[in-house]
């Protein structure tokens, strides 16, 4: 026994590590995909170069990110068949269908575009490339919803009856198994956060030119402004928008997960006379109690049923066995609504300063705009750390223990595969993030005024392009 | 072999037929691609290996999308092969994805370093020839069979079962073979002296190819008792000796068309041929068993409301997507231009 605990384990930190790894690049080329499709429309629509210079700038980034994403991504979905083969054949005929189309609707109009939008401006002509924009973004967008389906469908299942002699989740009603509970909550909530982490690695990205230039003294360029005023709208838009969807979300899970918002907010003991919100506290699961607790009284019965004296029940209501991981989930989640609330800070600074007309002349606002950058990254890693270890000892929320679900390997399998992984996810992903945060250090290039992709170099081949047929190759006006 | 009576072309076939689709689909677009990465090693560095970089960066992102689809697919329409074969295959699936990262991001990185290139290179070169052996290895491995525990429905061997002289004579020949795809594909995209030597490569790995499929050929029916009826059972050796037959006609105007009449396109849609015929094979050879000889598609097949809700989608997407991807290849058809090559 102690053999198969061991690989359990293993299979888990493995899963966690992987997982962890992949959402930081659709968490990112998510809400890109979509920021390049708009500066491409609004390059074809304004014939304003610098949104020609702003898509060659993020394009490149965008396709080093894609590729890390993507192999990344490969791992995960062969890693449910080697890591978690039981979880596999049981939820296999239910979740493997959205699984499925997530596959033939989304991954393939991604990838085959990608191509045309990389290379293909010169082959295609501006409306084609346009499209092949359009498809990429879409793409992405149709990938989280079947995602977070099928990861929601983890935490509320619905939709399905188990076959007694198999054990099997068999499907009875796949409308319920799409939109399931907490899946419209859950979309809109990642969906979100995605753009908000796009929008402030663009934002951090703009404010570090902006930086450099008033030290040096000389002129920012256009795309540069562009670029940091298109990120703070969207900050300033969208960081109030994701705190009110997190607090739906939040009230969806106290719903349909009650242990993991007791988790959250510490709440070992129930309240039956409206429960305190506590700002700071050490979980002691061993004692089942919140050490040095600072709370606010009645706060948390307040937010969670808008009702100051609203009774509140705790971790003392479920079994142990049954409790999910109260310090990881309790402080994973103060981390990210930090960061959220952070980023409204942002966003209402930045509009603060829009109104005054100092938006590019605001250092402090840039320097922290700078420190900022990678805060989507770090909030949507914690709001995923607080879900999904929220969702323990569960695969299946209710009905799936993970210590049930894993593949029966040996320890010294999952082991190797985990050090395996760890060397080259570390390895090779860290020198994607350097070669993409040497790109974000060069400032975005004044374009000379021609259309063609490759004339300032091109975009992921430095310094080629896959050739031009001679027969059909057009002259461009201008050359 | 037991065939369950009464069957005749239910939604499980169709499912097996899609999820066969979908893996031949890989291994044809993918398998040149691999084969591509593979004959880096043997080209000089510098310009030419930028072009053949080039001659597949736009697609092979598409590419690969088909294992993706071939996982999934199998996930979805047969999750208890899915969770029997993957644990049996374990060391193969997980060398096959930490190569495929390798080999992926080389595309990208390749192109960001002067100084590190040498390495990326050769990330690219190791993890084309890690995935390619592996998947051979992946394939002989369900072919010589695994244990299982019926009644557990989980795998019941060990972590290195899979690994037999089989197991890897068909990692190699799947190495060799993905290289003659790569070779004739580059005889297709390139010109001058890059093609002229692909010739000469394609040349020696056609040979190679040709002799590894007659080797799995005659190995494989000794595998399973099974195997060897569906091949030399009563009058199924005029088909083995047809489909040989078949082979080797596709094999000679390969290298008719190669060297003689120095076809650019001829000898890599003779060397897919080549392919089909072989996958057709070892379809034939396994069917109906997903697992042989142990489990049966029926067996394995998730059920009746979820096949039909998938075969919705697939049956209208897998035709958009097979236009959209042609559509890619169409744009960027033609010789890889080398004067346009790296500044």
């Amino acid at each position: 026994m102690f053999e198969t605990a061991d690989a359990v384990l293993l299979a888990r930190i493995q899963f966690a590590f992987t997982v962890s790894f992949h959402f930081l690049f659709p968490a990112f080329t998510i809400g890109l995909a979509s920021f390049l499709a708009v500066l491409n429309g609004l390059w074809l629509w304004t014939k304003d170069t610098k949104y020609l210079d702003l898509f060659r700038y993020w394009v490149k980034i965008f396709a080093l990110a894609f590729a890390m994403g993507v192999v990344s991504g490969i791992v995960m979905s062969y890693q449910f068949g080697t890591n978690w083969s039981v979880f596999s054949d049981k939820a296999g005929p239910t979740i493997g269908a959205p699984m499925a189309y997530e596959v033939l609707s989304a991954f393939f109009l991604e990838a085959g575009f990608l191509g045309i939008m990389l290379f293909g401006r010169d082959r295609v002509g501006p409306t084609l490339h346009m499209i092949a924009c359009l498809a990429v973004a879409v793409g992405t967008a149709i990938s989280a919803f079947w995602i977070l389906s099928v990861n929601s469908w983890m935490h509320t299942p619905a939709g399905f009856m188990i076959d007694p002699d198999t054990g099997q989740f068999l499907p009875t009603d796949f409308w319920q198994v799409i939109f399931n509970p907490s899946f419209p909550y859950r979309l809109a909530h990642t969906v979100t956060a995605a753009y908000l982490t796009t929008a402030f690695i663009v934002g951090g990205v703009a404010a570090l030119h902006l930086l450099r230039h008033r030290h040096r003294r000389d002129r920012v360029s256009p795309a540069t402004r562009t670029m940091f005023s298109m990120a703070m709208w969207m900050a300033t838009i969208f960081a109030p928008v994701q705190i009110f969807l997190g607090d739906i979300h939040g009230l969806n899970t106290l719903e349909h997960q009650p242990a993991k918002v007791m988790a959250m907010e510490g709440h070992f003991e129930s309240h039956p006379e409206g429960a305190p919100l506590y700002l700071f506290g050490l979980p002691n699961q061993a004692e089942q109690r919140l050490d040095y607790a600072i709370g606010i009284p009645k706060l948390s019965s307040l937010i969670l049923k808008h009702d100051l004296n609203a009774p509140l029940a705790g971790l003392d209501t479920i079994p142990i066995e049954d409790q999910p991981p109260v310090a990881i989930v309790f402080w994973s989640f103060r981390v990210m609504v930090m960061l959220g609330f952070a980023m409204l800070g942002i966003g209402l600074w930045s509009a603060w300063s829009r109104w005054r007309g100092t938006l590019f002349d605001s250092p402090m606002l840039h320097r922290a705009a700078l420190i900022m950058a990678p805060s989507g990254l770090v909030a949507v890693l914690a709001g995923w750390i607080t879900t999904e270890v929220g969702r323990q000892p569960y695969t299946i929320y209710g009905y799936l223990r993970t210590a049930d679900s894993a593949a029966p390997l040996d320890a010294a399998a999952v082991g190797s595969s985990l050090i395996a992984f760890v060397i080259v996810y570390f390895a090779v992903f860290g020198a994607g993030t350097y070669y993409i945060m040497r790109l974000m250090n060069r400032a975005p290039v004044v374009a000379e005024p021609r259309m063609k992709d490759h004339a300032d170099g091109p975009i992921r081949t430095a310094g080629t392009t896959p050739a031009q047929q001679h027969k059909t190759r057009s002259i461009q006006p201008g050359e | 072999m037991p065939i369950a009576d009464g069957v005749s072309f239910d939604l499980t076939v169709i499912w097996a037929f899609i999820i066969a689709f979908a893996v031949l689909v890989y291994v044809v677009l993918d398998g040149f691609d691999l084969g591509l990465g593979m004959l880096f090693a043997v080209e000089p560095e510098g310009h030419d290996r930028d072009v053949m970089m080039n001659s597949v960066a736009p697609v092979w992102d598409g590419n690969e999308t088909w294992l993706v689809l071939g996982g999934g697919g199998l996930f979805a329409a047969f999750p208890l092969a899915y969770a029997l074969i993957l644990p049996a295959l374990y060391v193969p699936i997980i060398v096959m994805l930490l190569a495929l990262i390798f080999r992926g991001v080389a595309f990208e990185f390749r192109w960001k370093t002067k100084r590190w290139r040498p390495v990326w290179d050769l990330a690219f070169i190791g993890g084309s020839t890690m995935a390619a052996v592996a998947q051979g290895v992946a394939l002989g491995g369900l072919l010589q069979g695994i244990d299982i525990d019926k009644a557990a429905r989980s795998y019941s061997g060990g972590w290195w079962d899979w690994l037999t002289p089989f197991t890897l004579m068909v990692g190699l020949a799947v190495a060799v073979g993905y290289m003659l795809l790569g070779a004739t594909w580059l005889v297709m995209k390139t010109e001058g002296r890059l093609q002229e030597r692909m010739r000469g490569r394609a040349w020696l790995l056609g040979l190679a190819t040709v002799a590894f499929m007659g080797v799995v050929s005659l190995w494989t029916p000794f595998l399973q008792d099974g195997y060897y009826s569906r091949w030399f059972g009563g009058w199924n050796i005029v088909l083995a000796a047809g489909v040989a037959a078949m082979v080797g006609l596709l094999a000679l105007g390969m290298f008719r068309t190669l060297m003689v009449r120095h076809h650019d396109y001829w000898p890599f849609l003779c060397a897919l041929g080549m392919f089909v015929l072989g996958f057709a094979g070892l379809g034939y050879s396994m069917y109906p068993y997903i697992v042989p000889v142990e489990v049966t598609i029926w067996e394995a097949a998730a059920p009746e409301n979820s096949q039909i809700f998938m075969l919705v989608g697939a049956a209208v997407l897998i035709p958009i997507i097979l236009s959209y991807t042609a559509y890619s290849y169409w744009v960027f058809r033609g010789k890889i231009d080398p004067n346009e090559g790296y500044h």
